[in-house]
């Protein structure tokens, strides 16, 4: 019950911080250009740039580091995955350890390590981003943001809209789960012990009710949507116009530089 | 098998900012064979609280002990006491899975591993428990009752695992008052018949005035009062400070009392009511 309530990815801690404050669009496309320079660049002491913007952009917003940590729990498993194939698999520098056909190299360690540590970033930065701006939000700026493609084709309403939904449902959906579990418990049912199949046919009872109250929510909405003569995307007007401040044009500003330097810095190692 | 609660306090999501104190300090005992009312508004407490009598939410602080199990302990053994305590959640109908009703009853008596034998046995009584034919009913999918009839499928599906303690969390909510009537007639029986120890959770004083014979008020996850319906009823101002108010029967009592008429300061039921207005009749006028 614990495991679904300490999903995080995705959540959105409220708060009144600069990082709040910033336009959700200026967030996205920040964030996208930072995952961008993290691929790009290489070298350890980048990467602890990285880190350091990371923490201050935390800092800034009152994410505690323990939230953003929380989020990479999920991950442990292909962090882990990661580090041990390149230990085992990259070869080059001096070999560390020779254990049968085992063999550890310099190179390995260090690919390892480096890879982990990006995913780390990673895996933290987008969650500042979520955690830092509400769904809402988060859906406007990307509608804003792809609105240039609907020329193309790109059904950028639709799409922002189904995010929304989907983004909306999530934790009802969790709470859903949860309680479903427990009916279920207080029935006698057992989700944690026995074999692979046997493990996967106990949540059939936890399975069957969730979908059905799924596409039972998703009838309500859609006709409570209708009932209010929704229609899709051409000529709504919004509430809340989002509007760029000087805030964002600092945001820029400071961010540009520091994947100048990161760059820089990449680029002499 | 008597339920002990001493000093329960639960936090919701401690040590995240989120954090909420659902239960501050519980103390309470349910003995055998009683037929306790919870109530309280949304939100003071009252789910929380029943999931701790059977294991589902472990207490941050404090005691649970079920028959002299202590469910605070790591070692206790969780699926005896869920046998032994029944919970039925709010919409159980919700937790439906199965094709057929037979094998959706089924689910907790097979969990139990019982003997098919065994299993059918307990499926018919426990669909004959809620007024349902067995007979008729068995082959059916669950999908197409109606919404009274899916929910006392799922409240048999509680039943057939034969707990000693039934703990309800709203059994009647989104039902008709035909509906409602039947799951409570069909609680007071089983309280009855079976002697069984039921605990209904509820935020409609009408209803806990009908059935309980002990009340506790929940409000902000305390217990503000507890005793009789009659001695709790008898503070309606306090009640309705917290947003809850008495059955109409007792404001009717009270209405009467405060305008000078000599009648019992409170009433559970329309017939006692009616006994009091009676007499006054019979006195006269003088009952002014």
């Amino acid at each position: 019950m614990s495991i679904l309530r300490s999903v995080t990815i995705g959540q959105y801690l409220p708060g009144d911080s600069v990082i709040h404050r910033l336009d959700p669009r200026t967030k996205l496309l920040l964030s996208f250009a930072f995952i961008v320079v993290l691929f790009v660049v290489r070298g350890f002491l980048a990467y602890a740039l990285f880190a350091v913007m990371v923490a201050l952009v935390a800092n800034a917003a009152n994410v505690p580091l323990r939230m953003l940590l929380k989020g990479l729990k999920p991950l442990t498993f292909i962090i882990a995955l990661t580090v041990i194939l390149h230990f085992f698999t990259t070869r080059g520098g001096t070999t560390l350890l020779e254990l049968g056909f085992l063999r550890v190299d310099s190179a390995g360690v260090l690919q390892g390590v480096f890879l982990a540590l990006r995913l780390v970033l990673l895996v933290t930065a987008t969650s500042l981003l979520t955690l830092t701006t509400s769904p809402i939000a988060l859906t406007d700026g990307l509608e804003r943001l792809l609105a240039p493609g609907q020329r193309i084709g790109i059904p950028a309403h639709e799409l922002a809209m189904m995010m929304t939904i989907a983004l909306r449902f999530i934790p009802t959906l969790i709470e859903e789960a949860d309680k479903i579990m427990r009916a279920q418990l207080a029935r006698g049912a057992d989700f944690e012990t026995g074999g692979l199949l046997k493990r996967a046919r106990s949540l059939l009872p936890l399975l069957v009710p969730l979908f059905i109250s799924a596409f039972r929510r998703a009838d309500e909405l859609a006709m409570a949507m209708e009932a209010r003569a929704y229609r899709g995307g051409e000529n709504r007007t919004r509430m809340k116009v989002l509007r760029f401040s000087s805030l964002d044009v600092w945001a820029v500003i400071v961010s540009i530089a520091a994947f100048a330097v990161a760059v820089l810095v990449g680029r002499l190692a | 098998m008597p339920i002990v609660v001493e000093h329960l306090t639960y936090t919701y999501g401690q040590g995240t900012p989120f954090e909420v104190r659902a239960l501050d300090d519980i103390n309470l005992h349910i003995g055998d064979k009683e037929f306790l009312g919870i109530i309280g508004q949304t939100g003071s407490g009252k789910s929380t609280l029943i999931q701790h009598l059977n294991g589902l939410i472990k207490a941050t602080e404090g005691r649970v002990l079920v028959n002299g199990i202590d469910l605070t302990d790591k070692s206790a053994n969780l699926r005896i006491v869920r046998q032994s305590v029944g919970l039925v959640f709010q919409y159980p109908e919700h937790q439906l899975f199965e094709e057929t009703i037979y094998k959706d009853v089924a689910f907790g008596p097979k969990n139990l591993g019982l003997p098919d034998e065994k299993v059918k046995e307990r499926v018919h009584e426990a669909l004959e428990l809620v007024g349902l034919d067995a007979n008729t009913m068995v082959d059916r999918s669950p999908f197409e009752l109606s919404g009274g009839q899916m929910r006392r499928v799922a409240i048999a599906g509680v039943l057939a695992m034969q707990p000693q303690i039934l703990i309800l969390d709203e059994p009647t909510a989104g039902l008709d008052p035909r509906g409602r009537d039947e799951i409570l007639d069909q609680l007071v029986s089983l309280h009855e018949r079976k002697s069984m120890t039921v605990v209904l959770v509820s935020h409609s004083m009408e209803e806990i005035a009908r059935v309980a014979t002990r009340l506790i008020v929940m409000h902000d996850g305390k217990i503000i009062v507890q005793g009789s319906p009659r001695e709790v009823f008898t503070d309606a101002q306090r009640l309705r400070s917290i947003g809850l108010g008495v059955p109409q029967v007792a404001e009717l009592m009270q209405a009467l009392q405060q305008r000078g008429y000599q009648v019992p300061p409170v009433a559970l039921t329309v017939g006692e009511a009616r006994q009091a207005i009676l007499g006054l009749s019979a006195k006269g006028a003088g009952g002014r």
